[in-house]
């Protein structure tokens, strides 16, 4: 009934790995990889993301129904961004500038 | 109370929990509601980051030299301290909540005051970062300098900034609050092992916090440093 309940040595190594990846982030900053350096930054915070979701939020021990909320969060976040990009992409469409007319 | 407890021996059934609301079933249920309840609020909440995330990086991708430049104005050390400090406040509400699964009360205590202190240093930072910015005549506005040709860009990065870590701190806010509470209901002995259910939730928002100061500090803090 208490749920699952994980040992102490999970939590510390979670947090380790969440630093170690924090320094990682500031020091590919450092390094001139071109066009790559914001898509590695992103690409770190996603893992200690999923790392904080999965394990200090007990994702990976929750029930299939808090499971699929998590991943509609993702879905509708996808969503919103897919119609704005949309919006963005199609503004000016077919207008015709008076000046043009 | 009674009645259930002499009902509940007569038939044979199991003593209900004192925290058990009449219309659940089990502890077990009523834990799922609480626990699928919080997660459709942090999705909304995925939503409004989300939202604001998706600004930032059309602006960043439009002017980039203008973010670039005004990222490297904001202090990477004090930035990655604070990371570390709000990861730290994490580990410790984790660990206020394991405290709370096994029953252990003046620990369950001891981390969520842990959280809270973590939590306002934390802030503490932020309130020297801001000054700073006011100081540096960096906040956007009539009062804002730059000798950049970037100028007015730059205060697109800078009101981006002030909006994001601004919603993130007062979200900080709201959690020192609301863990305040709870350590008060800790101290008082309102847990057990079969009913923690406040400092679970108040512990899944408190690492959603944290979760998006995860992708903040690499966005604002890091946009360009080196050359």
């Amino acid at each position: 009934m208490s749920g699952h309940v994980s040992p102490k040595s999970l939590y510390y190594s979670i947090f380790g790995a969440l630093m170690v990846l924090t320094a990682i982030t500031v020091f590919a900053a450092y390094v001139n990889l071109g066009a790559m350096n914001a898509p590695i930054a992103l690409a770190i915070a996603t893992f200690k993301a999923t790392l904080v979701v999965l394990f200090f939020m007990h994702v990976r021990y929750s029930s299939r129904l808090t499971k699929l909320v998590v991943v509609t969060s993702l879905f509708f976040l996808a969503i919103l961004l897919g119609e704005m990009m949309m919006d963005y992409a199609s503004r000016g469409m077919g207008v015709v500038l008076p000046t043009l007319q | 109370m009674s009645n259930a407890v002499a009902h509940a021996e007569a038939h044979g059934h199991a003593v209900p929990h004192d925290a058990l609301q009449h219309h659940f079933e089990t502890m077990q249920q009523q834990k799922e509601a609480s626990t699928l309840g919080m997660w459709v609020f942090l999705l909304t909440e995925v939503l409004f980051f989300g939202g604001l995330f998706f600004a930032y990086l059309l602006y960043r991708v439009w002017y980039f030299d203008a973010f670039a430049e005004a990222s490297r104005t904001l202090d990477i050390s004090l930035g990655a301290f604070n990371t570390a400090v709000l990861i730290g406040s994490s580990l410790t509400m984790a660990l206020a909540v394991r405290s709370a699964q096994t029953n252990q009360r003046s620990a369950t205590v001891r981390w969520l005051i842990s959280t809270i202190v973590l939590g306002c240093v934390f802030l503490g930072v932020k309130v020297i970062e801001y000054a700073d910015k006011f100081e540096h005549h960096h906040v956007p506005g009539p009062n804002f300098v730059s000798e950049s040709v970037w100028a007015a860009q730059e205060q697109i990065f800078f009101s981006l900034y002030f909006t994001m870590t601004g919603l993130h701190a007062l979200h900080m806010i709201v959690g020192v609050g609301v863990m305040s509470v709870v350590t008060w209901m800790a101290a008082k002995g309102r847990f057990d092992e079969h009913y923690y259910t406040p400092v679970e939730m108040t512990g899944l928002y408190w690492h959603f916090v944290d979760l998006v100061w995860i992708y903040l500090f690499p966005l604002l803090y890091l946009v360009e440093r080196h050359n």
